[in-house]
């Protein structure tokens, strides 16, 4: 059985975070979708009509 | 002094935020659906966030307690899968690499959803166990033993323990994350 501090353990560790924070940052870069650029539009319009009523 | 509106800095993560909902239900549609419940419970209570903790780990547990709780209202034990998260594969500088890249995307997919939550948390988003633990509910060695049994699964299903696969993926990835624009 392998232990904490085997090195091929830790090399496969760390290929698997290094892959997985590659996928993370790839996935980031995606377009933001129109409905979310849309709702923040409308949440934001709904708070500066609020303030105003204020 | 005044602080800073919290709402402002939802929109500061939400990249990473759809980037969480794309790994965690690989569907496009189901991970847009997911965001904008997120974002609109975000902002109408925003008065729940606490100023000074993490926002980013707040978000993502809303997102996450609005997947699993869709899950069981439709009473569906496997999510439906379009293969958002294999598909989303950037062009890479070497043939290898992509190759490479797309198996780990394939295996990840196969992975179960503790799992590769766990592994996108700690492994991807760069939270500390303790950290990803509260945002799924669970204890601190709960989410080690999910981490560790997800890399375990991966390990077997890329064929790692095999040192010459090792050596391949090993230049294969230094090829893709040596990229200039991936952070360190």
């Amino acid at each position: 059985m392998s232990s904490v501090n085997d090195p091929k353990k830790q090399r496969i560790e760390k290929y698997i975070d290094e892959n997985l924070k590659k996928v993370f940052s790839d996935l980031e870069d995606d377009q933001m979708p129109d409905q979310i650029i849309d709702l923040l539009s409308v949440l934001r319009a709904q708070d500066e009509r609020l303030k105003q009523e204020k | 002094m005044s602080h800073p509106d919290p709402k402002d800095e939802i929109v500061t993560h939400l990249p990473a935020l759809r980037a969480f909902a794309l790994s965690l239900t690989r569907n496009r549609a189901t991970a847009d659906d997911m965001m904008q419940d997120t974002v609109l419970k975000a902002w109408t209570n925003i008065e729940k966030f606490q100023p000074g903790t993490n926002m980013r780990a707040w978000l993502f547990t809303i997102l996450r307690n609005n997947y699993y709780t869709s899950r069981r209202k439709l009473n569906r034990e496997v999510a439906d899968i379009d293969n958002a998260f294999s598909d989303t594969l950037s062009v890479k500088p070497d043939h290898d690499g992509r190759l490479q890249m797309m198996d780990f995307k394939v295996a990840f997919d196969q992975l179960a959803d503790e799992h590769r939550e766990a592994l996108i948390l700690v492994g991807g988003s760069g939270f500390s166990y303790e950290d990803a633990a509260k945002m799924c509910s669970v204890a601190t060695g709960t989410m080690k033993s999910r981490v560790n049994r997800a890399r375990a699964k991966l390990t077997e299903l890329l064929s790692l323990e095999d040192d010459a696969v090792l050596e391949l993926t090993d230049a294969a990835t230094m090829a893709v994350v040596g990229s200039p624009r991936i952070p360190s």
